[in-house]
């Protein structure tokens, strides 16, 4: 069932600043910006931000392998490239599309 | 609420006089003429290309015959590509006054501009006295679009409007949504909701025309600035697009000019048939805005998570931010802060009943943002729908 409600927040020093939007999810989206050296607690566990993440970036809420799909509102928003360590930012840099490649301002990523 | 009535039965929520440029090389009398008259309700249109093309031509003619268009002012050089006799005959049997000024037969430049002036100025005068007639909401009919998307716009602005025309549909409204290109990787999903079985497998091969065009043309309908707010692929990017359109039924397909056949919810497929011709399906967000315009729509819902500012000629755009950091910096162009359900402080459903009240209020008069502002953004480029792979030729007309 695909769903766009936020079923889940984590908070850090009692700022909202991750939401989980659907249980089946492998990632958390930034509601506000956090730094590196933030502790987030992923299901139990205390992870430290290793980079800033801005809002509307995600991070990993468990650890993922290369090729497994990364889940978003329930359902696969593409691929990683890279294994990637739980609570790291999950972005162009280590997924990919597996429809269409995108592109930023200086190159094509994710072919 | 109360709508302009045309002749045709269809209530409109604004009364414009739209001065139309056939080719560039009318673009500046045209131009002028809407800035010396200086009103809000005389706007600009036009084409800027030489060689004439089907798509331009209907799309044209719908904007014209627009319920919110009054009356058309049409600029033509002369000697371009564009049927302007079967735009104005288009008009005229629409029972809109219409004048046509050709630059050439008018003596050049000041006297196109100065005839131009008067005759706006009398049609101006002339609908003025337009009546007006009880407007419902089943009479709406409301187009949506998400520009500078980013990751809060699947959380917060879409799912908000597809709450508000969730209610909208509920209350026998007719809602467009659209951007084949931008639902790559939500089509089996989608073509659950298709009221037929006929239907559901043409919007996947709708879906699936988009992404082999795109795939062609080198890029996906992804931004820069959709990976600066932390968008990643366009399967990502497609699924909060998606999230607009709510959880209604689908009730069919339109082509950009064609009219949904009753009310309800219809996706318009923007991407054309064929190997690419012209370009990208649409160049920009305006474009897309006109398409929807052209097939009927009242108005525009446009969300944004990076900030637009744009508006539109003809339909007022209603904008709601989806980012709440967006929002502080841009507040003075967004009509609406969804951005608040990130922030804990409203729920979707709240939201989206936010929207529906905002739609009341521009349909009864109120300005938006950006029309008071004076956005009046417009932009028609060529396109080809041949029919291969269109709705046309995905089954029968009752689809569309």
């Amino acid at each position: 069932m695909l769903t766009f409600s936020l079923i889940g927040i984590i908070v850090i020093n009692n700022i909202k600043k991750f939401i989980l939007i659907h249980e089946a999810d492998n990632v958390l989206v930034c509601c506000q910006a956090a730094e590196t050296g933030e502790s987030v607690e992923l299901d139990g566990e205390y992870v430290e931000l290793t980079t800033n993440i801005d809002i509307g970036h995600k991070i990993a809420r468990q650890s993922l392998l290369r090729n497994q799909k990364i889940i978003r509102y329930g359902v696969s928003i593409g691929s990683a490239t890279s294994d990637i360590a739980k609570g790291s930012h999950v972005h162009i840099h280590n997924m990919k599309s597996d429809y269409i490649p995108s592109h930023t301002r200086q190159s094509l990523v994710g072919e | 609420m109360k709508g302009f009535l045309r002749a045709d039965g269809r209530k409109g929520i604004r009364n414009s006089v739209v001065v139309v440029y056939l080719v560039e090389c009318a673009h500046h009398v045209a131009k002028t003429i809407v800035n010396k008259i200086d009103h809000e309700d005389v706007q600009l249109i036009g084409f800027p290309g030489c060689y004439p093309n089907d798509y331009s031509l209907q799309m044209m003619e719908k904007l014209c015959t627009h319920p919110n268009v009054g009356g058309v002012v049409i600029v033509s050089l002369g000697c371009e590509g564009f049927n302007r006799e079967k735009l104005t005959q288009t008009i005229v049997n629409s029972k809109r006054p219409v004048e046509t000024l050709v630059i050439q037969k008018c003596g050049g430049t000041k006297s196109t501009i100065e005839l131009g002036i008067e005759k706006t100025s009398i049609i101006l005068a002339e609908i003025a006295t337009t009546q007006r007639t009880k407007l419902n909401i089943s009479d709406l009919v409301i187009g949506t679009i998400c520009g500078g998307s980013d990751g809060t716009s699947g959380i917060s602005a879409n799912p908000a409007v597809g709450a508000c025309f969730d209610m909208l549909i509920n209350d026998d409204a007719t809602c467009i949504f659209e951007e084949t290109g931008e639902l790559i990787g939500c089509e089996h999903i989608m073509a659950d909701r298709a009221e037929s079985k006929e239907l559901g497998e043409a919007l996947i091969t709708c879906v699936e025309k988009a992404e082999k065009y795109y795939t062609k043309m080198g890029y996906g309908s992804f931004a820069p600035g959709n990976a600066e707010g932390g968008l990643t692929t366009q399967e990502e990017k497609s699924m909060g697009a998606y999230a607009k359109s709510g959880a209604s039924d689908i009730n069919g397909i339109i082509l950009p000019g064609e009219r949904p056949h009753k009310n309800g919810l219809f996706l318009m497929d923007v991407v054309p048939d064929g190997e690419p011709v012209f370009g990208f399906p649409n160049i920009s967000d305006n474009a897309e805005i006109v398409e929807m315009i052209a097939s009927g729509a009242l108005m525009v819902l446009f969300t944004t998570g990076r900030g637009s500012v744009v508006g539109s000629a003809i339909s007022p755009v209603i904008k709601i931010c989806a980012n709440p950091e967006t929002y502080k910096k841009l507040s003075e162009d967004m009509d609406v802060n969804a951005g608040a359900i990130i922030d804990g402080h409203v729920t979707v459903n709240e939201m989206g009943k936010v929207i529906y009240d905002q739609i009341i209020g521009v349909a009864s008069g109120n300005m938006t943002k950006s029309e008071a502002l004076g956005h009046k953004e417009f932009i028609l480029t060529y396109k080809t729908f041949d029919g291969s792979e269109s709705p046309k030729a995905l089954g029968p007309s009752c689809l569309r």
